[in-house]
């Protein structure tokens, strides 16, 4: 900031003052320092239109066609991602699975998120044996190893739940029930987090006024304590939707999660490895769009976590 | 006539660890429309313990209310349930915290913290609600208060917001305004300007304040009538006039002894300190609890806790001795 010069030489305040940053502002000027995560957030914003703006290109109907005369054709005008085994067109299929993995990402954090700061909070807040018996649950469902579960659930139930159409587009059962495990198995970290955060405002003296001016305990959970500790729920979401996206691609790569035709980047992988050195563009495409999107998540987590953690920032330094 | 505010008999206790500590015991006193009642009294005597029972407020557990009353217009609030309670806080009594750095909520706006109890009891819209938020905030002398109103706490300073906290506090005209050690935490300046703001606000709105503090210079300043506390006892209630010019009490005799003093012929001497610590809230000890620390104890303060009574009238105090003649009572 330039300070200016006034009459006599004096310098006038009025060019050294400037109005307070918002806490948005703020997060943003340190969010910016980190330069992988900045890159990571165009990334994924690219991915996102990729895979969102790729329909005003091809249709479903496209990514589901197949055409085995041009079954495992190379990269070309027609197909520039190639074709697969059975003459689908990948650059097509990358799209709509681009679309499927992604949500898959977002809306199991979102259910994690969901229950993880329910479960913490109302845990940390009200304490005692409400406390007790939710934190012997948390404890609980850590012991549910996730993967196991995740390639059985798929697999059983994967067939039962009917399929479903959300914004015109129609979604296997199986996208919801890879949904709802990743989900339902990943949310007790973030509940301890919340709890413990809970347990130290709650002691806050601004929670006493809070009382004190008649809130009721609700309100005092979701409008005054909750919005202090979005930094580590914010942080770890992101992370979250790295760690979904992986799951999902890991269990339809072994052909239990996502079933066919509905694309996903995982369940493109699939039987790709039988053609690892004689049709690259099987794996290359979707696994190269998978861990892009992991990675450029994870450095965004990263920097949303030194952006967001005083603490850190005055390690850093 | 009806008191406002009235506490009979309250006792507090915390069961801890290290066994039951007795935080009040027995407190009795009262508060009347447009007077301001000062509790003075050191750290840990109960002052805190026992405003934040009027409020409904005391943590349980470890702590329970073992018996009393708190009569709010006849009223006793110790029966009211907690939906009942969420209608009062804010409404009719109001309350201002110590330190105005923690009490304000750092994640939201000055603004969205002063309007809530107005939206929550008065059934104010957003709008209106920040209309009358900008009409407290200049009353309360805070300028620009329309660009103020979207600030958050940590763009006021310690006066300031310790302004907005009473902004707070009064959004609803409450009947009661319990003000707990709202000035330790500023300078001395800021301290005379949030006095004198408190009485033009009580002039104006006619509100009973209880007033907490271990300051006796603010006391002096504020108060109507002043209570005494030491180990969860009220040792002495008096006017306030009264109380400084004829303290009966060892305990405020002490406290007003050892006020530093600006006097140019005292200048060299040394402060006068009450000597020992004030007891431990599990110990149980028969007699008075300053005996110890007292320099008129005689053999009966031993054996024998003096109960509160009335030496004069409107003057009480709980004593064996008559400070004065050295007498015992």
């Amino acid at each position: 900031m330039e300070t200016t010069a006034g009459q006599n030489g004096i310098l006038s305040l009025e060019g050294i003052e400037s109005p307070p940053l918002s806490f948005a502002q703020l997060i943003w000027l340190r969010f910016r320092r980190h330069k992988m995560a900045v890159a990571g957030a165009i990334i994924l914003t690219l991915l996102i239109i990729y895979s969102t703006g790729g329909a005003l290109f091809r249709t479903e109907a496209d990514a589901n066609f197949t055409d085995t005369s041009i079954r495992l054709s190379a990269p070309n005008a027609e197909h520039p991602y190639g074709t697969d085994p059975i003459g689908r067109d990948i650059l097509a299929r990358t799209i709509f699975g681009g679309q499927i993995s992604l949500m898959i990402g977002f809306v199991a954090v979102l259910v994690e998120v969901i229950v993880g700061v329910l479960i913490g909070a109302i845990a940390g807040y009200y304490g005692g044996v409400i406390d007790s018996i939710l934190m012997r649950f948390t404890e609980a469902m850590f012991n549910v190893p996730q993967l196991p579960l995740l390639l059985v659930l798929g697999k059983v139930l994967s067939d039962k739940v009917p399929p479903l159409s959300i914004l015109g587009r129609e979604f296997s059962g199986s996208v919801v029930v890879i949904i709802a495990v990743i989900g339902l198995t990943s949310w007790m970290g973030l509940a301890r987090i919340v709890r413990a955060n809970f347990l130290s405002l709650k002691e806050q003296e601004f929670v006493t006024a809070a009382h004190c001016t008649g809130t009721g305990n609700a309100s005092i959970i979701f409008a005054h304590i909750l919005p202090n500790t979005m930094a580590p729920i914010i942080v770890n979401a992101t992370l979250g939707v790295a760690n979904a996206i992986i799951n999902e691609a890991y269990v339809s790569f072994l052909g239990v999660g996502v079933m066919p035709p509905t694309a996903t980047w995982g369940n493109m992988l699939n039987g790709a490895y039988r053609y690892i050195d004689t049709a690259p563009w099987l794996w290359i495409f979707p696994g190269g769009l998978i861990v892009l999107t992991v990675l450029s998540i994870n450095f965004i987590g990263d920097g949303l976590r030194d952006a967001l953690d005083p603490r850190a920032l005055v390690e850093a330094n | 006539m009806e008191h406002t505010l009235e506490l009979q008999n309250l006792e507090v206790k915390f069961h801890t660890l290290d066994g039951v500590v007795n935080a009040v015991n027995g407190v009795s006193y009262f508060a009347d429309a447009g007077k301001t009642l000062g509790i003075v009294g050191e750290s840990g005597c109960g002052k805190s313990v026992s405003v934040l029972s009027i409020m409904g407020l005391i943590p349980d557990p470890p702590g329970k209310i073992a018996g009393g009353k708190v009569l709010f217009e006849g009223e006793n609030l110790l029966e009211y349930d907690q939906h009942q309670m969420e209608a009062i806080r804010g409404a009719r009594i109001g309350m201002i915290f110590q330190d105005p750095m923690t009490s304000l909520n750092p994640v939201l706006t000055i603004g969205k913290q002063i309007s809530e109890a107005m939206v929550l009891h008065l059934g104010f819209s957003q709008d209106d609600a920040r209309s009358k938020s900008t009409e407290l905030l200049s009353l309360m002398g805070i300028p620009n208060p329309e660009e103020r109103f979207d600030d958050y706490p940590h763009q006021f300073s310690g006066g300031m917001r310790q302004r907005a906290v009473i902004a707070m506090a009064l959004s609803c005209s409450p009947d009661i305004l319990i003000a707990d050690e709202p000035t330790t935490a500023l300078d001395v300046t800021i301290q005379a300007q949030i006095i004198d703001l408190t009485k033009r606000l009580q002039d104006e709105m006619g509100m009973a304040i209880i007033w907490i503090t271990h300051d006796l210079a603010v006391i002096a300043e504020l108060a109507d009538r002043v209570a005494v506390m030491y180990a969860g006892y009220i040792v002495e209630e008096a006017d306030v006039f009264d109380l400084f010019q004829n303290p009966r009490h060892p305990y405020t005799l002490a406290l007003i002894n050892s006020l530093p003093s600006v006097d140019r012929n005292r200048v060299h001497k040394r402060l006068v300190t009450i000597p020992g610590s004030p007891p431990d809230g599990s110990a149980v000890f028969p007699g008075c609890p300053l005996a110890p620390r007292c320099r008129f104890v005689v053999e009966r303060c031993l054996h024998e806790n003096p109960r509160l009574g009335t030496i004069e009238p409107n003057h009480k105090i709980a004593c064996w001795v008559n400070v004065n003649t050295g007498e015992v009572l």
